[in-house]
């Protein structure tokens, strides 16, 4: 069986949970094998979890030579392996460096790239992606038709499954070119632990907009009582009121979570291209003619300020 | 190194509040849509501007590049009159149906051919087919470094220093002229085009290039030259008609709760 690249998302070798799903996805194309550039000294325990959702064989490439270096060395070190293993195909999380590497590798191996799949089938011996596009209106059904499929994979386009795989580790020696080691991360800021699930990766993400006020004290409650990441509009970003990186948007996290609760939020073009997708939408809102609830399969028009604190209440009254 | 040139990247999409839809053979409609400049390239338009105003005693020119059909002038244009001096415009019946692997050969091909600048500045992601790849793939093709994703951006001499928030962590990442640089909607409030920036456009030089004036052939671009085949689109079937209630005393989140539990999220 061939193999299936799977480049490995991991923070200082703690392995993310798209990665996960790739192992999940490669196992209906082929053999998966997880590819970890990371430190020498992670590589153990980063082999063992890949190899309990599935990796046949793990691939290590020590980066202390590339740390730091933004995504042309991972480029070159998967197109290094790439012409080693010939493999059926690559699949890299979907996120900011895993399209740029995937886009750079496109190029390296002259092979077709797909972007952003929320699934991945094979069919009849053919990979075949969905992705969804324009603002969530339209699903696209394509494939790579020239070289080795690359397929970038959004967070949530599988669930992982456990079930060992051999997880063979092979150290792979990378020759990395000067060329690939000139943009540098010259300095990094953790975000701050919230304690709260990834926004992209959460199952549930609960979101405040204008409606808030600025007071998202309600509607943390509520992601908490829900075990939910928490989302922000771009009218409560660019309110100040919560960073960037909360903003659930075109322009900012697109979520494809099993349930989104939108709280005082209009539901603007902008917004919707990010949330869409989801699976079941609910939302409050005090103006009954907001477009959000044209989205929504439950909707409460009513003040968010009164509403949340009340679910909460009942949530937790609920699970005892 | 001083700077002398910047090329931006824009592109001409449907406008996202207007009907967006696909042709026969799975192509976006790009003719009988409203389009416009990328919202998200008006950003990259901007921080050339700025850098080139910041840097006042180099003589920097921004070229604006854009490649698309008849159409796509509008974009160049406007950048134009948002101050950039001059544009490019790389238009070829067969680019049509071009994916981002095509669309960055034509762009590494008209920026060799117009010369390499020293600074390459793109969108987060254009408004239509959003892969966010193009920066990417266009500093492959020429060999340059990327620095993707800049919500701040600082130039001095032949080092630029962005900002920006990572998946993980917020970062300051270094690189050296020459390379690609994207910025995103974070960046800056892109400026309107004045009264005087739209009478001062029309005078600007606007060169249009064919395939055979940069050295692509037509079988290397175009619909049948991709490397991704679309087998189909389809429109999300709407969305059924929800419950909505009124909340009236609590009643609200009593529902509310009462759903939730239906679907097993509680």
């Amino acid at each position: 069986m061939s193999e299936v690249l799977v480049l490995v998302d991991h923070v200082d070798g703690a392995v993310r949970k798209p990665t996960y799903e790739l192992l999940a996805i490669a196992k209906r194309i082929g053999s998966p094998s997880a590819v970890f550039i990371g430190g020498a000294d992670k590589a153990a325990a980063a082999a063992d979890a890949v190899k309990a959702y599935g990796a046949d064989k793990v691939y290590v490439v020590d980066d202390a030579e590339i740390k730091g270096y933004l995504v042309a060395p991972k480029a070159e070190v998967l197109q290094q392996l790439a012409e080693k293993a010939s493999p059926a195909a690559i699949l890299i999380p979907a996120s900011a460096e895993g399209k740029e590497i995937a886009g750079r590798l496109a190029i390296k191996l002259s092979s077709g790239l797909i972007t952003d799949a929320v699934d991945v089938q094979v069919d009849g011996g053919e990979i075949v992606t969905t992705q969804s596009v324009f603002a969530g209106n339209f699903t696209v059904d394509a494939k790579v038709v020239k070289g080795t499929p690359i397929i970038a994979v959004k967070p949530n386009a599988a669930a992982p499954e456990e079930g060992a795989g051999a997880g063979a580790v092979e150290q792979f020696a990378a020759a990395i070119s000067d060329g690939a080691k000139t943009a540098q991360i010259v300095a990094a800021q953790p975000r701050q632990a919230t304690g709260r699930p990834e926004l992209t990766e959460a199952a549930i993400v609960v979101s405040g907009g204008r409606g808030t006020g600025g007071d998202f004290t309600a509607v943390e409650g509520l992601a908490d009582a829900l075990g939910a990441a928490v989302g922000a509009s771009r009218a409560a970003v660019d309110s100040g009121w919560k960073p960037h990186t909360f903003q659930v948007g075109q322009t900012g996290k697109v979520v494809s979570p099993q349930l989104y609760v939108a709280n005082g939020i209009s539901g603007a073009i902008q917004h919707r291209a990010g949330m869409q997708t989801s699976k079941t939408i609910v939302a409050v809102n005090k103006d009954e003619e907001a477009p959000i609830f044209e989205l929504v399969d439950f909707g409460v028009v009513g003040d968010l300020h009164s509403v949340l604190p009340a679910v909460t209440a009942e949530i937790e009254k609920r699970k005892g | 190194m001083t700077l002398s040139n910047i090329v931006v990247l824009v592109k001409y999409v449907p406008d996202a509040t207007g009907d967006r839809k696909f042709e026969a053979d799975n192509t976006v409609d790009r003719v009988g849509v409203d389009g416009l400049l990328s919202e998200l390239d008006e950003y990259a338009v901007e921080q050339a501007l700025q850098i080139k105003e910041k840097r006042a005693d180099e003589e920097i020119t921004v070229t604006a590049l854009t490649v698309g059909p008849a159409e796509a002038e509008a974009a160049v244009r406007k950048a134009l009159q948002m101050g950039a001096d001059k544009a490019v415009h790389v238009q070829d019946d067969a680019i049509a149906g071009s994916d981002a692997v095509a669309t960055s050969l034509v762009l590494a091909k008209a920026i060799e051919k117009i010369g390499v600048p020293e600074l390459i500045v793109g969108g987060l992601a254009s408004t239509d087919g959003g892969m966010s790849v193009v920066p990417a793939m266009l500093a492959e093709r020429l060999g340059l470094p990327q620095v993707t994703l800049a919500a701040v951006v600082e130039t001095q001499g032949d080092q630029v220093r962005i900002k920006r928030d990572g998946d993980t962590a917020t970062e300051v990442v270094g690189g050296t002229l020459p390379l690609v640089l994207s910025v995103t909607d974070q960046s800056g409030e892109a400026r309107y085009p004045s009264f005087k920036g739209i009478m001062a456009a029309k005078k600007k030089p606007l060169e249009t290039l064919a395939l055979a004036d940069i050295g692509v052939d037509a079988s290397e671009v175009g619909l049948d030259a991709a490397w991704t085949k679309v087998d189909a689109t389809t429109a999300r079937p709407p969305r059924t008609a929800g419950e909505i209630v009124k909340d009236e005393d609590g009643s609200g989140a009593t529902a509310l709760v009462d759903f939730l539990a239906s679907k097993k999220f509680i």
